[in-house]
């Protein structure tokens, strides 16, 4: 749903300066956001102080440096802490991108910390992806086929293997689809850069023969078209992927079935 | 009540439409019909700038830029339909405000392009 201003439980105030740690020169200002379902209050900006010389490059290191060393309450996804897993996804500077591969020096002023726009938030920087997860379990991301299974493997030429080349990467991170207008607006119907690349994935896979049925799948004013290649996706990929050429693919792919 | 559907039930709601790629390709065909054809329009304003009533209708009164003029119409109107639907479907939420948004869309074209394409016939035809 179009929504130009937050819902008045959801307008953030400002929050708690914390104390900057002692004897410490080289300091870095932190701004970060958070919220609690615990309480009944609004979400606030903290500000905390993070001592550069005792703390590692990227922002994901200030954040555990915050939750370890000033205020443990900060509560954050975080797993493989070198861009693989797709878990610190979170809102830094304005654009959608992953906190263990940021580094702070890529930013002038304080940092500013939000989670992933338009999602619903469990707590702080942690959003809800129960719907994404959903969307990307109903484009059916496996390998499916009708002919009788070979004894060994499903073969594939390397030139068609290179097709995968530019989307198997893909994290599933979700900086793309929740950096989306459309996908704000229509999030319930629409499935979003990330899920439409994963869609591309397997409609362009020399193995899989469901090709039919995944477009026939995607057919649909809102769970496909609702793409109006405003090109956010692609330009706040960490990954350095192109969701938006995935996408105008898919439509070349329903228009060229049907002339 | 808690809310016990499943995440999946909700995205696959009622399936796909199976359309959305008609409205796509639509659009792009009347965007390049409409190409050559705003310029042919602006170009005619221009050259019938300050002209007469009568210097007006005898512009007009060539079957060549008459007919021009009547495709001119019904491609732009046809792309803004088209356009507008996808703005009403991007933009609203409730069901009933939508429906009723993209029949009065409907209706206004057709009533612009029926006022248009009368007062074009006169202009070309009428006595």
């Amino acid at each position: 749903m179009v929504e130009l201003a937050l819902p008045r439980n959801s307008k953030i105030q400002e929050g708690k300066i914390w104390p900057k740690p002692e004897g410490a020169t080289n300091l870095r200002e932190y701004r970060i956001y958070r919220w609690s379902p615990d309480d009944d209050q609004n979400p606030h900006m903290d500000t905390y102080f993070v001592d550069m010389d005792d703390c590692g490059p990227m922002v994901l290191d200030a954040l555990l440096y915050i939750k370890n060393k000033i205020d443990p309450t900060l509560t954050l996804r975080r797993s493989c802490r070198e861009g693989i897993c797709g878990s610190c996804a979170m809102n830094i500077d304005g654009a959608n991108t992953l906190a263990c591969t940021k580094g702070a020096d890529e930013i002038k002023g304080p940092v500013k910390v939000y989670p992933l726009p338009h999602m619903e938030v469990i707590k702080d920087l942690v959003p809800d992806l129960t719907n994404f997860y959903a969307q990307h379990a109903s484009i059916q991301p496996w390998l499916q086929t009708v002919s009788p299974e070979p004894a060994k493997e499903w073969l594939q030429s390397h030139e068609d293997r290179q097709k995968l080349d530019g989307l198997y990467e893909c994290i599933l991170c979700a900086c793309c689809s929740t950096s989306c207008p459309s996908y704000w607006w229509n999030g319930d119907r629409y499935l979003g850069p990330a899920v439409l690349l994963q869609a591309y994935r397997w409609l362009i896979d020399s193995r899989d023969e469901a090709t039919g049925e995944r477009l026939d799948n995607l057919e649909d004013p809102f769970r496909l078209y609702r793409c109006h290649t405003i090109m956010n996706c692609t330009q706040t990929c960490p990954k350095g992927l192109n969701p938006a050429k995935a996408i105008a693919e898919i439509k070349k792919m329903m228009v060229e079935r049907r002339v | 009540m808690r809310d016990m559907t499943t995440p999946l039930k909700k995205v696959l709601g009622y399936g796909s439409a199976h359309e959305g790629t008609d409205h796509f390709w639509k659009q792009r065909v009347s965007a390049i019909a409409n190409v050559p054809l705003t310029l042919f329009f602006v170009g005619l304003v221009v050259a019938l700038n300050g002209a007469s009533y009568e210097e007006t209708r005898a512009a007009l009164a060539n079957p060549f830029v008459g007919l021009l003029l009547g495709l001119t119409l019904f491609a732009v109107l046809y792309h803004m339909r088209l356009g507008m639907q996808s703005i009403i479907e991007d933009y609203l939420h409730n069901e009933g405000v939508k429906l009723l948004a993209l029949m009065l869309n409907t209706f206004f074209t057709i009533l612009i392009g029926a006022s248009a394409l009368y007062a074009l016939i006169k202009l070309t035809l009428g006595a």
